[in-house]
C-alpha cells in the first residue's frame, strides 16, 4: 500500500518538481529586477487576468452597450445615443406616480424589488436565526434536522420554482387539499398579495438553510462559559439572547445580512418560474425586467437592458461597499477588545 | 512508422475537414409530432446524401424566440432554422436563388408566402413555409352536449360563443368558459374582425384604433366577468407567451381560441377523452377573420456551406416530401402544388382531426385583408408584444384601458424608433 502511495506521490510530484526547476531561474531574475512587489504581481496575474476577462471587460462592454441603441450585437455596428437610455429609464413627470414614468415597468420592477428586499431579507434573517438557535440545541437526530433545513439549498432554483408552482397552482396540491377539506380553492398565483407573498416565502424556503448554517457556525463559536456564568447569575433567557448571543453573533449576522441583501436584489429564477412576473406586474423584479427587455421580447433592446443592469449593478456595488465597511468596523472592534 | 503517422494525421485532417464542409446544422422546434417526422426525414436525407451530414438540433420554441436572434446578430447560429418570427429576422436569411437547381419551382410553389420571409422590396428565395397555420377556435363537443347547449353555428359572433361556452362552464363546473393563448398574434385576428387595421398609410404602425379597442374591451370584460380563464393572461408579465392548450386538453374550458397547429397536439393528448371540433374564428362587426401564419424553414446567410444548405432545402421542399410531412404532422401544406392536388391522406385514426383540418381549410377563406397583410409586415412583432403586455396589465387591474392604449402606442413607437 505504502509502495503504491509512494509511487502515486512520485508521479504527482515529479512533474511539479520539474516545473519548479524550470521556473526557478526566471523567477529569481524577476524578483531581482522587480523586488517583492513584482513577485506579488506575478502571482496575482492569473487571477487578475481571469477577473479582467470575465468580469471587468464584460462590465466595460455593458457600459458601452448602455450608450447605444439598435438590435445589432457588435458595438461598432450599434448607434451611439449617449445617456439617452438612462434618461428613458429615469424620466418621470411625477416621481410619486409611476404611471407617469416613460419606462413605467422599470420603476414598477424597482419598487417591487425594493419591497421584496426589505420584506424577504427581514423575514429570512429572523427565520434563519430561529432555525440556527433551534439547531444549536442538543436535539435528538440533530444531523438529520440540519440536513432537512439545508436540503432546499441543494436544489436548482428552477426546480424550486416548479415544485412550488405545482403546489400553488390553481389545480395544485394545496388547492386539492383545500377542496378535499371542503374549502374553496384559492388562486394563490393570481392574486397580487398572495403571489408576492409566495415569491417571498419560496425564496426564504430555498435559501434559509444556507444562512442558518452560517449563523449556526457563529453560535457554536460562542464560548459556553459565558452562558454558564449567565445561568449562575439567574439571567433570563431573553436577556441572554440580547446581551450575549446576538452581540457575539453579529460578525456572522452582518455577513448574512449583506449576502441576503445582494441575493434579494438579484432575485429572478425561482420567482420567474413561479409567477412569471404576474399577476400583471405584481412580481416583476429588476432582473426579469432586464431579461425581458434584452432577451425575451420580440423586438429586443439590449441597450436599454444594459442601462438597467448598470443601474442595478450600482445598487449591488453600494451593498458590497457596505459589507466591506461593516467588516472593517468589526475587525477594528475585535482588535480593540 | 513516421510515414504511417503522417499518413494517418493527413487522413484524419482530411476526414475532419470533409465532415465540417458537409455539416448542416438545422435548428428545429416542435408544437406536436413534427420533430419525430423530421428526425425520420433527416435520417433519410443523410442516407441518400453521404457527402452531407444534417445535424438536427431540437430545441424548445423559447430558444428560437429568445436565443436565435442573438446568435444571428453575432453572425453565427445554425445553417437552417425553423422560425415563426420570419419577417423581423429577414435580414439574416440567405438568398438561395443562385444555389438552387430550379428556382422557378420555388417561385411557383412557395411564391405566395415568399414576402413573409424576405426584406421589403427583395425578390430573394430564403426558404419555405413548413406549414400554413390559421388562428381559430376549438370546442369541447362532449361538454357542450352534456350541458345540452348547441354549438353556435356559422356566423356566430364572439359574444355568441362566449355566452354559449359560459352556459356550458356553469353547467359542467369548469374553471372558465374559454381561453385565448397569451399572445398578441392570437388576438389580432379577432381585432381585425372588429375592424382593426394595424398598418398606417406610411407602412408604419397606426395608433390603436376602434377595432382593437372594441375587442380589447371585450377581453378585459370577459376576464373580469370570469368567462375567460384568468391564468393564461394575468399570471405572467411582459410579452411572455402562454398557451392554454393544457386547460382545454384537461377539459377545464369548453372553448379555446388558438390555431391549426394545435390539431396534432390535441389529437395526441386528448385521444378518446372527449370529442372536440374546430370552429373557425367567431365573427366581429367586420368579419370572421383568423390570422394566417406558420413556421418557415429558412437558410441562414452566415452558413459556410451554402451549396449543401441549398441541397437540404431542396430535399425538404420537394413535393413528395412536403406531402408526406403534411400528412404525418397534420399540418396544412404551404406548397401550392400539394394544396392544389388535394387528396392528402392524413395519417390519423382520430375522426376529430380530419373534420378539424377541413374546418380550418374552410375558415382560410374568411380572413380579411387587414389580417392577410400582417404576416409580411415587419412591424407586426412590436405591435403583438405591446398588445399582450399592456392588455394583461389592464386585466390585472394595474391600468385602465385608456391608459393601456396610450402605452401601447408609446411602446410601439419607441420600439420602432430603436429598431430604425
Amino acid at each position: 500500500m505504502t509502495g503504491v502511495k509512494g509511487m502515486l506521490g512520485a508521479v504527482v510530484t515529479a512533474p511539479l518538481g520539474a516545473l519548479a526547476r524550470v521556473l526557478d531561474a526566471p523567477l529569481r531574475l524577476w524578483q531581482r529586477l522587480t523586488g517583492q512587489g513584482g513577485m506579488v504581481a506575478f502571482f496575482l496575474l492569473p487571477n487578475m487576468a481571469i477577473f479582467t476577462i470575465f468580469v471587468l471587460l464584460p462590465l466595460v462592454i455593458n457600459v458601452a452597450y448602455s450608450m447605444t441603441t439598435g438590435a445589432a450585437l457588435f458595438l461598432p455596428e450599434r448607434t451611439y445615443v449617449g445617456a439617452a437610455q438612462y434618461e428613458r429609464l429615469l424620466r418621470c413627470a411625477d416621481y410619486t406616480n409611476l404611471a407617469t414614468c416613460q419606462e413605467d415597468q422599470f420603476w414598477i420592477a424597482l419598487r417591487n424589488t425594493g419591497t421584496f428586499v426589505v420584506l424577504q431579507v427581514s423575514l429570512l434573517i429572523v427565520a434563519a436565526t430561529i432555525t440556527a438557535l433551534i439547531l444549536n440545541r442538543a436535539l435528538r437526530a440533530l444531523s438529520f434536522w440540519r440536513a432537512v433545513f439545508f436540503f432546499p439549498v441543494l436544489l436548482s432554483p428552477v426546480v424550486v420554482g416548479l415544485i412550488w408552482r405545482w403546489i400553488l397552482d390553481r389545480n395544485g396540491v394545496l388547492n386539492a387539499a383545500l377542496v378535499g377539506m371542503g374549502m374553496d380553492p384559492v388562486n394563490w398565483l393570481l392574486e397580487r398579495n398572495y403571489a408576492f407573498s409566495a415569491a417571498i416565502g419560496v425564496t426564504i424556503w430555498a435559501h434559509l438553510g444556507f444562512f442558518a448554517l452560517i449563523l449556526l457556525a457563529g453560535l457554536q463559536a460562542i464560548p459556553r462559559d459565558l452562558y454558564e456564568a449567565a445561568e449562575m447569575d439567574g439571567t433570563k433567557p431573553a436577556r441572554v439572547f440580547w446581551r450575549i448571543t446576538l452581540p457575539l453573533l453579529m460578525p456572522n449576522m452582518l455577513v448574512v445580512i449583506v449576502l441576503a441583501l445582494i441575493r434579494a436584489v438579484q432575485v429572478f429564477d425561482e420567482a420567474y418560474v413561479l409567477t412569471g412576473g404576474g399577476p400583471g406586474t405584481a412580481t416583476l423584479f429588476l432582473t426579469q425586467y432586464i431579461y425581458e427587455v434584452g432577451f425575451a421580447s420580440l423586438l429586443k433592446n439590449p441597450g436599454l437592458a444594459a442601462a438597467a443592469s448598470i443601474l442595478m449593478g450600482g445598487v449591488l456595488i453600494l451593498l458590497t461597499l457596505l459589507q466591506l465597511a461593516l467588516g472593517k468596523r468589526n475587525e477594528r472592534k475585535g482588535r480593540l477588545k | 512508422m513516421k510515414k504511417t503517422l503522417i499518413a494517418l494525421a493527413l487522413g484524419a485532417s482530411l476526414m475532419g475537414s470533409t465532415a465540417l464542409a458537409g455539416d448542416v446544422r438545422l435548428m428545429w422546434y416542435s408544437d406536436g409530432v413534427e420533430g419525430e417526422v423530421m428526425k425520420d426525414l433527416v435520417a433519410r436525407f443523410n442516407a441518400e446524401n453521404p457527402g452531407i451530414n444534417v445535424i438536427l438540433d431540437e430545441v424548445a420554441y423559447k430558444v428560437v424566440q429568445e436565443q436565435l436572434q442573438i446568435q444571428l446578430e453575432a453572425g453565427t447560429g445554425p445553417d437552417i432554422a425553423r422560425v415563426t418570427n420570419i419577417k423581423t429576422l429577414a435580414p439574416h436569411w440567405l438568398d438561395l436563388t443562385p444555389h438552387l437547381s430550379d428556382a422557378e419551382y420555388w417561385r411557383t410553389n412557395f411564391g405566395a408566402h415568399a414576402d413573409w420571409m424576405r426584406e421589403d422590396g427583395s425578390d430573394a428565395i430564403t426558404g419555405f413555409m413548413t406549414q400554413l397555420t390559421l388562428t381559430g377556435g376549438f370546442a369541447n363537443a362532449t361538454l357542450f352536449e352534456q350541458a345540452g347547449i348547441a354549438l353556435p353555428g356559422e356566423g356566430a359572433t364572439w359574444d355568441d360563443w362566449v355566452n354559449a361556452a359560459d352556459q356550458v362552464a356553469k353547467s359542467q363546473g369548469t374553471a372558465a368558459a374559454f381561453a385565448i393563448d397569451r399572445s398578441g398574434h392570437r388576438i389580432s385576428g379577432p381585432n381585425v374582425s372588429y375592424g382593426a387595421n394595424y398598418i398606417g398609410a406610411d407602412g408604419l404602425p397606426a395608433p390603436v384604433d376602434d377595432g382593437t379597442k372594441a375587442f380589447a374591451e371585450k377581453l378585459v370584460g370577459w376576464v373580469e366577468g370570469g368567462q375567460m380563464l384568468r391564468d393564461t393572461w394575468v399570471a405572467a408579465s411582459g410579452s411572455t407567451y402562454r398557451a392554454a392548450a393544457d386547460d382545454f386538453i384537461n377539459a377545464a374550458i369548453p372553448f379555446y381560441y388558438s390555431g391549426s397547429w394545435q390539431i396534432a397536439n390535441l389529437s395526441t393528448k386528448i385521444g378518446d377523452g372527449f370529442d372536440w371540433v374546430a370552429t373557425g374564428s367567431p365573427c366581429g362587426t367586420a368579419g370572421c377573420s383568423g390570422l394566417a401564419g406558420g413556421a418557415a424553414l429558412v437558410a441562414v446567410k452566415y452558413t459556410q456551406n451554402a451549396e449543401e444548405v441549398a441541397k437540404v432545402m431542396e430535399f425538404f421542399a420537394r413535393e413528395d416530401i412536403v406531402k408526406e410531412f403534411s400528412e404525418r404532422t397534420l399540418f396544412l401544406p404551404a406548397h401550392a402544388g400539394v394544396a392544389a392536388a388535394g387528396g392528402l391522406n392524413w395519417q390519423t385514426e382520430d375522426a376529430n382531426v380530419k373534420a378539424a383540418l377541413d374546418a380550418f381549410v374552410a375558415a382560410a377563406g374568411d380572413t380579411l385583408p387587414a389580417a392577410d397583410a400582417l404576416p409580411a409586415w415587419k412591424w407586426a412583432s412590436p405591435v403583438y408584444g405591446a398588445l399582450v403586455n399592456r392588455i394583461s396589465q389592464v386585466m390585472a387591474g394595474e391600468l385602465t384601458l385608456e391608459d393601456a392604449y396610450a402605452r401601447i402606442d408609446q411602446d410601439i413607437a419607441e420600439q420602432v424608433a430603436a429598431a430604425q
